[in-house]
């Protein structure tokens, strides 16, 4: 697991951790069932305090991306469960609205947006070809 | 069983000399945390420590350590490591007889541990005690604590004196023995950067009494520092300046977050790192009187000539406010 923290960030260290380890588990880069260091070696490795760690890990598990077994560690749970899915639409929808700000700076229609959106679609599907 | 106490201190006081005591100290620490105690030179950091480990009476107030009242049996002395800034053993002694000296001490000494802790430490068993360097005499101490199974560390300054490399490696010491769940660390340092990130819970000190205790986020908010030009912050209404300082190009202070929105709209107010807290806090330390404790009662305690309100006054300001 590769977790890399920003003193400069002005985010706190709890929430640094739970973006990276959440969007590595959206991304796929951190499978379903791997397991993630304790939140005790994960203190310890990025020596920061088990607090922080604990908070990090406490979020992840109720947003449903993890699950914690007491004096073991954590795993990463299903992608399909609910709250991991509305977490995904979250950002399909700040995406999508990313672009609609951008398309109407630009004048586009919704003919134009739909006819990129396509594009962009079909670009992938021959990409996986 | 993360839910007991490492230790607790409640109304502690004792007389250290004419002129400095500790006051009404209370702080704890659960089991399985880091705890920080931070103070200046000479606030009682190491005098709290004493009357924790029993090296020294308090004359007011209980303590707890490790769920036992102290001073608690002699076994107790099993269960706690200590790290002093400077080594407890004889200088002459190599780090083999060191060993032989203190293991009869211990029920539980772990021969094969203490000598694989000074393998991973880089020491070597046939060297002296006097021949170590602040870095090494410290980790050897670690090594002495750890072999004897203890379950709670107390370093009293363990990282003044030692570099940045090895302050981290003293860092990633402190997680190893932290992924037991019973265990508990308390250190006193002045160097914050240790703190800003291991630590778990954070105590401050300041001239023999508990500034402020909690978790290092509690502390963090509990507190704004703010900044202005020179001629800002001249007596505001119902805000208690925490070590202001003055200079021509401009002001700043420690101010308490609830009282900050009090202060007018033209200082800059921002979140304060733990070493401005320290700063400050530390700050009214330096501007006592010449004769401090001379009264003797604590109402002539020396405060800042900057706060100019006492805490009463600022009360009953900022209801009015």
């Amino acid at each position: 697991m590769r977790v890399v923290l920003s003193n400069s960030a002005g985010v706190p260290l709890y929430q640094q951790i739970k973006e990276q380890v959440g969007t590595a588990i959206l991304s796929g880069e951190l499978a379903e069932g791997s397991a993630l260091p304790s939140v005790r070696a994960l203190a310890r490795d990025l020596r920061i305090s088990i607090i922080t760690t604990t908070r990090a890990y406490a979020d992840l598990a109720a947003e449903g991306f993890i699950a914690t077994v007491p004096g073991k560690g954590a795993y990463v749970l299903p992608l399909d469960s609910a709250l991991v899915r509305e977490q995904l639409l979250r950002q399909v929808e700040d995406g999508l609205q990313a672009a609609l700000d951008a398309a109407r700076r630009a004048g586009l229609q919704r003919e134009d947006l739909i006819e990129i959106l396509d594009g962009l679609i079909h670009a992938e599907q021959d990409a996986v070809r | 069983m993360s839910s007991e106490l490492a230790f607790s201190l409640r109304g502690v006081g004792a007389a250290v000399s004419g002129s400095f005591a500790l006051r009404d100290v209370s702080f704890e620490l659960p089991t399985g945390y880091v705890m920080g105690l931070m103070g200046a030179n000479g606030a009682g950091k190491t005098t709290a420590i004493r009357c924790l480990l029993g090296m020294r009476g308090f004359e007011t107030g209980e303590i707890e350590l490790l769920g036992h009242r102290v001073p608690g049996p002699v076994a107790l002395r099993q269960d706690v490591g200590v790290v002093l800034h400077r080594t407890y053993f004889v200088g002459d002694w190599r780090l083999a007889e060191v060993e032989r000296a203190l293991r009869p001490f211990y029920d539980r000494w772990d021969r094969a541990r203490y000598r694989q802790l000074l393998a991973d430490f880089g020491l070597d068993l046939r060297a002296r005690v006097k021949d170590l360097s602040r870095g090494m005499a410290v980790k050897l101490m670690i090594a002495v604590a750890l072999s004897h199974q203890a379950r709670l560390l107390v370093f009293d300054e363990p990282t003044s004196g030692l570099d940045p490399a090895t302050r981290d490696e003293l860092a990633g010491i402190i997680g190893d023995f932290l992924l037991d769940e019973g265990h508990s660390v308390l250190f006193s340092t002045h160097i914050t950067s240790d703190l800003d990130r291991i630590g778990d819970y954070l105590t401050l000190i300041h001239e023999g009494r508990i500034a402020a205790t909690g978790t290092k986020d509690e502390i963090l908010d509990a507190y704004r520092v703010v900044r202005g030009g020179p001629d800002d912050l001249s007596e505001p209404v119902g805000v208690q300046l925490i070590g202001l300082r003055r200079t021509p190009a401009g002001t700043q202070a420690l101010v308490r977050t609830g009282e900050a929105g009090l202060l007018s709209g033209d200082v800059l107010v921002e979140a304060p790192t733990l070493e401005e807290i320290a700063v400050h806090i530390g700050a009214r330390a330096n501007r006592r009187d010449p004769h401090p404790g001379a009264s003797g009662g604590t109402s002539r305690r020396p405060r800042p000539d900057v706060g100019r309100q006492d805490r009463g006054s600022s009360m009953s300001a900022r209801e009015t406010a």
